[in-house]
C-alpha cells in the first residue's frame, strides 16, 4: 500500500427474518484502492457472514452495485478517496427498489425478466454502440465487428430512480434503454409495452440514472427518445390507416 | 430407481458447467457456493477466449483443448461472446524468430492462421504498435465472464439443478468406512447449518480444491497462482492483442465493452481468500501493454484486480501445463464418493465438465453420454428468473 487512512466501514446487514442494523467494521484502506477491495477484506479477515456479491471486478458484469454513503455505485471500480477521507465514514447499504437476499445482496430477477421481456441484447454490431468518443482511429472494417452492449445489467439506475421507487410495476431506466437500442419500428409488441403507464410515461425526467450509470449507458436520453419513437410510430401509424 | 444424487461445491465455471452436464445427463444436482456466483477466479478471469494461439509452441494438449472448445462455445453461447478474433503481433527480432516456431505449433494443433504484412495488421487494428514487424490472426475472442457461469447455470436450473448460493462447505459428511456421503454447510444468509446427502460430491473449487479435498483427508496438487490484470478506459482495439513470443508477463490487451484488460502476471500467496494489487506488476502491465498498444499509455486505469489460476501442471508459474484434470480420490487417497476437477482455464470449461461427469458416471454405473457440445445454453439473464 501506498498510503494508508483509517476509515469506519458501516455495514448495513440484514438476516432472514431478522430487521437491519449497521456493523461497525475500523479497516486500513489506501485511499486508491476500490471500495469493493475493503468489503472483501471484512469478509476475508473479520467477519465470514457478511454478504455481497460480485464477480469481474473490473466494470463488466455489474454484480458490485451497492448504496455508498447514499448514492449508488458500482464499488470495484469506485475508488476510495472519492467516497470518504482519512478517519472518515463508508456506509454501504444494499441497492435500493429491489427485494433484500441478505445483507448488501439484493434479488434483482425483476430486471432481468424485464430485460428478456423487451428482448434488450447482450451483444450488437460494434457500430450500433454508440461510443461518443471513439479512439483517435477506427479500423477500416468495424461493420463486422460484435461487442457486447454497453449495459452491464447492474441495477444502479433502479436504485437511484424515484419513479421506481413509487411503482415496483415501472419497467425502470435500464430496461426502457434496452428497448430503445431495438427500436419500435417495425415492433407494435415492444411499441405497446413502453406506451403504457408502467412504461416511458412513469419517469419524472429526474435524470437520476443517468448521473449513476457507470456504463454509459445515458437511459434517461434513450427514454426520451423512445417518447419521440412513440409520437412518430401514433402519428405516422393514423397517417398509414388513412 | 431414483435420480443419482450430486451435490457440487463451487460455482465458477467448472462449476456451473458441470451441473449442466450432469442435469442434462438426468442426475439430481445440487451446487453449493459460499458467495455468488463466480466470485472467485472465475468472475476476475481477462475473458480471453483462447484459440490455443498462446500454447501452441509449449503446451499442445492445452492448446487442442482451446481451439476446440473456442468453437463450441462460439456456437453454443454466443450471447456473452465478442467473437472478433485475435492478432499476435511482433515487436521485435525476438518476436520475429519465435514467429517460425508458432506457426509450426498452430499448425500442429489445427489452430487456423493468417499471416498479415504490417500495414495490413495497422489496417484492421490501427492503435496497435505502428513498427509491427509481423502479425497473425487467429480465432481469439472474448468473453463476459459472469455471463458464461450463468448460462450455463441457467441452462443447468432449466434441467433441475438445484444452486444453493452463499452456502459455504464447512465439512465433508463420511461414513464409517472412509467414504464420502455429502456436504455439511452454512447458510449464510439465515446463519443455519445444513447437511447435504450426496452419492457424489463433486469438488469444483478451483484454486481452493487443496481445502476442501482435506476435509476428507485427500489432497490435490494444485498451485494457485494469481496474476494482477488493470483495466483503462478506451476501447482501442476490436480483437484481442497477443505478442508474439513465448507466454510472459503483460502479454496479452483485450477488448472488452469501452475497455481494454491487460494482463497478467505470475506469483505465489499464501491466503487465497483476498490477494492484493502489487503496485509494481500495475506499472509493468503498463508498460507491457503499451509495447502493444502504445495508447495505452495516456488512458485512464478503471480498475485493477487480481485472479488466482488453479494451476496443475508439472512446473512453475509459466511453464506449467494449463491443461486441466479430474481426480477419482478413491485412487490417489483411497477416498470414495469424491472425485475433483481443477486447472484447466474458462475457455475449456466445457470440457472440463464432460470428463468430470464422465468420472461421476463411470463410478455411480450410469450410463449417459454427454450431450454438451450440441446444446444451446439458455440466455444468462434466466438463472435469475428461475425459481430453485
Amino acid at each position: 500500500m501506498s498510503e494508508k487512512w483509517n476509515i469506519i466501514l458501516k455495514v448495513l446487514r440484514q438476516k432472514q427474518g431478522e430487521t437491519s442494523h449497521f456493523d461497525e467494521y475500523k479497516m486500513d484502506a489506501d485511499p486508491d484502492e476500490y471500495v469493493l477491495d475493503v468489503v472483501e477484506r471484512v469478509w476475508a479477515f473479520k467477519d465470514r457472514t457478511v454478504c455481497f456479491r460480485h464477480a469481474c471486478h473490473h466494470s463488466t458484469c455489474g454484480a458490485c452495485g451497492m448504496r455508498v454513503n447514499d448514492a449508488e455505485k458500482l464499488t470495484c471500480i469506485t475508488y476510495i478517496r472519492e467516497v470518504t477521507r482519512d478517519g472518515g465514514t463508508l456506509k454501504v447499504e444494499p441497492l435500493r427498489n429491489f427485494p433484500v437476499v441478505s445483507d448488501l445482496v439484493v434479488d434483482m430477477g425483476s430486471l432481468y425478466r424485464r430485460l428478456e421481456a423487451v428482448g434488450a441484447r447482450s451483444v450488437l454490431p460494434a457500430p450500433e454502440a454508440e461510443i461518443e468518443k471513439p479512439p483517435s482511429r477506427w479500423s477500416s472494417d468495424d461493420e463486422q465487428y460484435i461487442r457486447l452492449a454497453d449495459c452491464i445489467e447492474c441495477g444502479l439506475c433502479i436504485s437511484a430512480c424515484p419513479a421506481a421507487a413509487t411503482s415496483s410495476d415501472y419497467l425502470g431506466p435500464a430496461v426502457l434503454a434496452g428497448a430503445q437500442a431495438n427500436g419500435l419500428k417495425l415492433n407494435p409488441e415492444l411499441l405497446n409495452m413502453v406506451d403504457s403507464e408502467d412504461g416511458v410515461w412513469r419517469c419524472h425526467s429526474a435524470f437520476e440514472c443517468t448521473a449513476v450509470c457507470p456504463s454509459f449507458v445515458d437511459p434517461a436520453r434513450r427514454i426520451m427518445d423512445l417518447r419521440t419513437q412513440i409520437f412518430k410510430e401514433r402519428v405516422g401509424g393514423l397517417f398509414r390507416k388513412a | 430407481m431414483s435420480k443419482p444424487n450430486v451435490v457440487i461445491v463451487g460455482a465458477g465455471f467448472t462449476g456451473t458447467a458441470t451441473a449442466h452436464d450432469l442435469a442434462l445427463r438426468g442426475f439430481d444436482v445440487t451446487v453449493i457456493e459460499r458467495g455468488d456466483i463466480c466470485n472467485g477466479t472465475s468472475g476476475r478471469t481477462h475473458g480471453l477466449l483462447h484459440s490455443g494461439g498462446r500454447y501452441a509452441v509449449k503446451d499442445q494438449e492445452s492448446a487442442i483443448e482451446c481451439i476446440d472448445e473456442n468453437m463450441i462455445l462460439r456456437k453454443i453461447v454466443p450471447q456473452v461472446i465478442e467473437p472478433n478474433g485475435g492478432l499476435f503481433i511482433a515487436i521485435d527480432e525476438g518476436d520475429l524468430q519465435y514467429g517460425e516456431t508458432f506457426i509450426a505449433g498452430c499448425e500442429a494443433c489445427h489452430i487456423p492462421l493468417e499471416e498479415l504484412t504490417p500495414k495490413e495488421a495497422l489496417k484492421l487494428e490501427p492503435n496497435i504498435n505502428p513498427n509491427v514487424l509481423t502479425a497473425f490472426l487467429i480465432p481469439d475472442g472474448t468473453f463476459d465472464p459472469l455471463r458464461l457461469a450463468l448460462s450455463f447455470a441457467a441452462s443447468a436450473k432449466a434441467n433441475g439443478a438445484k444452486f444453493k448460493t452463499y452456502t459455504e462447505a464447512k465439512s465433508l459428511l463420511m461414513d464409517g468406512k472412509g467414504t464420502v456421503v455429502g456436504v455439511k454447510a452454512l447458510e449464510r444468509t439465515s446463519n443455519q447449518t445444513v447437511e447435504l446427502r450426496a452419492d457424489m460430491v463433486v469438488n469444483a473449487t478451483g484454486a481452493w480444491a487443496g481445502e476442501i479435498a482435506e476435509m476428507a483427508g485427500a489432497s490435490v496438487p494444485v498451485k494457485p497462482t494469481p496474476g494482477v490484470m488493470v483495466v483503462y478506459d478506451q476501447r482501442f482495439v476490436q480483437r484481442a492483442i497477443n505478442r508474439l513470443n513465448a507466454p510472459g508477463d503483460g502479454d496479452i490487451v483485450l477488448p472488452q465493452r469501452r475497455m481494454v484488460v491487460v494482463g497478467t502476471t505470475s506469483f505465489e500467496i499464501d491466503n487465497l481468500d483476498y490477494v492484493p494489487v502489487i503496485e509494481e506488476q500495475v506499472q509493468l502491465m503498463l508498460e507491457r501493454g503499451a509495447e502493444l498498444v502504445p495508447g495505452i499509455r495516456n488512458a485512464k486505469v478503471r480498475g485493477k484486480y487480481t485472479a488466482t489460476r488453479p494451476l496443475i501442471g508439472a512446473g512453475e508459474g509459466r511453464s506449467a501445463a494449463r491443461t486441466f484434470k479430474c481426480y477419482d480420490h478413491k485412487e490417489t487417497d483411497n477416498v470414495d464418493g469424491l472425485v475433483t476437477i481443477t486447472g484447466g482455464k474458462a475457455t475449456t470449461l466445457r470440457a472440463m465438465a464432460e470428463k468430470t461427469a464422465d468420472v461421476v458416471c463411470e463410478k455411480l454405473g450410469v450410463h449417459a453420454a454427454c450431450a454438451t457440445k450440441d446444446t444451446p445454453l439458455l440466455s444468462y439473464r434466466q438463472y435469475y428468473n428461475m425459481p430453485n
